[in-house]
């Protein structure tokens, strides 16, 4: 797996720095400033469709970077933990469905969602993580079909094949939560939020553990370490994470069905973490964000060079097997290659780059 | 065998008295108490035979998908669009020709080159990097999933099995006893039995490939120590070569089975994906004897699931490989390495 490089962020906030705010590098404050005033700049399709969707498939991406970068488990089931808190939603909250839609209050269903989902999350992991590697992947595909095929065929507690309809945010202070700008702004803190908590996670002293782990579980062991209790406690904090991401993904669709965890799903959260790559907590919102552009956009360019518009999925498949073949750890690691590139340009003798 | 008995006594007795039981609720007829219970004979029974055919084809899938695994440690998750492909190219080959035996020879040539390519073009490129490899199958089976839809549309085919082969056979196990007396026995599509001896040909043929050809211990040797049977002078990579092209050969020819005696539709390469992940997981990975132990078990579970408690057939195959996972983690079959 790739090797975690956070020098470009900032070292070591505690001491030696007079200000954090000094270690965040310009760039970080100037993609924050854009963001906050995107509203102003697009439009309310660019926010909901391109944006919404970027920070919610970015969340549910993000935990599965954080397994497979952190803890060195590609795990396929993150979708279905976001989708199980997605369902949660519609069952313990309001819905077009009311013979199962219970009706609690907000403050209720969303920690019941949560919790519900990390739970679930947290047993598959203890079952995924009697095993290693490509085991891994193959057992966690399994489950996550098991539970697609059960929503599907279930009809007194998922409601089946059609699922369920018409869920909308509460509607708090006096905000439509659903309408674009709100919206925006909801994903967007959700979404920095939970990257800011990995990036501290990822330093702190459990995460540290987590990375040791990945790299060398059988010494990680004889230093005391209990290695399946640090990975099962990834699969939660990934699980608690996905979770969120569920509960914003149903509200931005409005309904819920098997077909939310179906495995072209579940495959698309694994392109979306690898096209990004899976080194940096970053990659998967830019995965996001490139996956989001091409499913939007790929229909119009496709009609325009004369072929169909559904071959999107051909488009997304072809780039990511490009990029596995050629650069496996993502747009960031090509951009990190180009970087080291012109960096050996650089003159021996006085140190400068030539331009 | 007789080894198996000696150092698990308890094991042994409650298998045979499982194998006894089934054996009895197949071939005798049912009291009338037992009939209150499970319904009619003939359910069981149809769930029963339905369950080992489904357990048959799923045999043909998994085997190569574990076989592959077990010599290049390669987790081919296009598995299932090898399968699908191979429905689709016999639907066309049975069509044009109007003969559902030459479907056969044409398929597994043609989805065998194909896996040849992949061996020789993808992964030797890859050898050693294991979640890259698993990687490129994903993505090739979302790229073959998306040309399958291309061409062959959303609708899904059925392949007509040939005349010879269509309407019931009459098998020797008793199915209702009527007032009267009268014996009535079980009625069974001829194409399915047909499937199931295939496979269990197939089944005994690869048993004897492995075991008793030396290309077959070249194989076994493969699995155990693929450097060590290298470094004695074996040309390892045209073993790889030629059991690559087998497993997708074979994968291909399940597409005609399942063409047969279910439907072909986009969707259908994941479920059998799905089935031969699950198959291998509970069987023990790279090994055939488990493949065909997992293959029975869940072909039954689903079948007798559905009939039984319809809502949680799935639930019942995700339950056993938890179990299996939970106190057997290699696989019923499979060893620790």
């Amino acid at each position: 797996m790739a090797v975690i490089d956070n020098t470009d962020r900032s070292t070591a906030p505690e001491k030696a720095s007079p200000g954090w705010f000094e270690s965040v590098p310009t760039a970080a404050w100037a993609l924050a400033a854009i963001m906050l005033i995107m509203p102003l700049l697009a439009n309310d399709f660019i926010l909901f469709q391109v944006f919404g969707w970027t920070f919610i498939l970015g969340m549910i991406a993000l935990s599965l970077m954080f397994l497979a970068g952190y803890g060195g488990m590609v795990s396929l089931i993150q979708m279905s933990v976001a989708a199980l808190g997605g369902y949660m939603v519609a069952i313990f909250g309001t819905s077009g469905m009311t013979d199962i839609s219970i009706g609690l209050p907000w403050w209720v269903f969303i920690p019941i969602a949560i919790v519900v989902a990390t739970i679930f999350g947290t047993i598959v992991g203890a079952l995924a993580v009697r095993t290693e590697g490509i085991y891994t992947i193959m057992i966690t595909l399994a489950i996550a079909s098991a539970f697609f095929y059960f929503t599907r065929q279930n009809y007194a507690i998922f409601n089946g094949y059609s699922g369920f309809n018409l869920i909308v945010p509460p509607q708090l202070f006096g905000v439509d939560w659903r309408s674009p700008m709100p919206f925006y702004y909801l994903t967007l803190v959700c979404a920095v939020l939970s990257y800011l908590l990995v990036v501290y996670v990822s330093r702190s002293p459990f995460g540290l553990a987590l990375q040791g782990i990945r790299d060398n579980p059988r010494r990680m062991a004889a230093l005391g370490y209990n290695v399946t209790a640090h990975r099962i406690a990834a699969y939660a904090f990934a699980s608690a994470i996905a979770s969120v991401g569920g509960i914003l993904l149903v509200w931005q669709n409005a309904q819920i069905s098997p077909g939310t965890a179906g495995i072209p799903a579940v495959i698309d959260i694994l392109v979306i973490a690898v096209i990004g790559g899976i080194g940096r907590p970053i990659g998967p919102f830019i995965g996001a964000l490139i996956y989001v552009l091409l499913r939007t956009f790929s229909p119009d360019v496709l009609t325009t060079f004369g072929m169909s518009g559904e071959r999107f999925k051909l488009l997304i498949g072809l780039g990511f097997l490009a990029l596995v073949f050629w650069s496996p750890d993502g747009v960031l690691g090509m951009w990190d290659r180009w970087k080291a590139r012109r960096a050996r340009r650089a003159d021996p003798l006085t140190g400068e780059t030539e331009t | 065998m007789p080894v198996f008995f000696e150092k698990h006594p308890i094991w042994s007795l409650l298998i045979a008295i499982v194998v006894a039981v089934v054996l009895w609720l197949i071939f005798a007829p049912w009291p009338p108490g037992l009939v209150e219970v499970l319904g009619r004979k003939r359910v069981f029974l149809n769930a029963t035979f339905g369950g080992i055919t489904l357990g048959a084809l799923y045999f043909l899938v998994a085997s190569g998908f574990t076989l592959i695994f077990g010599l290049m440690r390669n987790v081919n998750l296009a598995h299932g669009s090898l399968y699908l492909l191979g429905g689709y190219i016999g639907f066309e080959v049975s069509e044009a020709t109007g003969s559902w035996l030459i479907a056969f020879p044409v398929v597994f040539v043609i989805v065998a080159v194909l896996g040849m390519l992949l061996q020789h073009q993808v992964f030797r490129r890859m050898e050693g990097e294991e979640l890259r490899q698993t990687m490129v199958t994903i993505g090739l089976s979302v790229v073959l999933a998306d040309l399958m839809l291309w061409w062959w549309g959303g609708q899904s085919y059925t392949i007509y099995s040939p005349d010879w082969l269509s309407g019931p056979v009459t098998l020797p196990i008793v199915s209702t006893v009527r007032e009267s007396g009268d014996i009535i026995y079980l009625r069974y599509p001829a194409v399915r039995i047909a499937i199931l001896v295939a496979a269990i040909a197939l089944g005994v043929g690869m048993w004897l490939l492995l075991n008793r050809t030396r290309l077959g211990m070249l194989i076994r040797a493969g699995v155990d120590d693929r450097e060590m049977l290298a470094a004695s002078g074996v040309r390892i990579q045209y073993v790889f070569l030629a059991v690559f092209a087998f497993g997708a050969g074979l994968a291909g020819i399940a597409g005609i089975v399942g063409g047969t005696f279910q439907s072909l539709s986009p969707g259908e390469d994941t479920r059998f994906l799905l089935a031969s992940l699950v198959v291998v997981i509970v069987g023990g990975m790279g090994s055939i004897p488990g493949a065909a132990i997992g293959a029975l078990v869940i072909g039954l579970s689903e079948q007798l699931g559905l009939v039984y408690a319809p809502t949680y057939s799935v639930v019942f195959t995700f339950l056993i490989m938890a179990g299996v996972l939970a106190f057997r983690p290699q696989g019923l079959l499979g060893r620790t390495r």
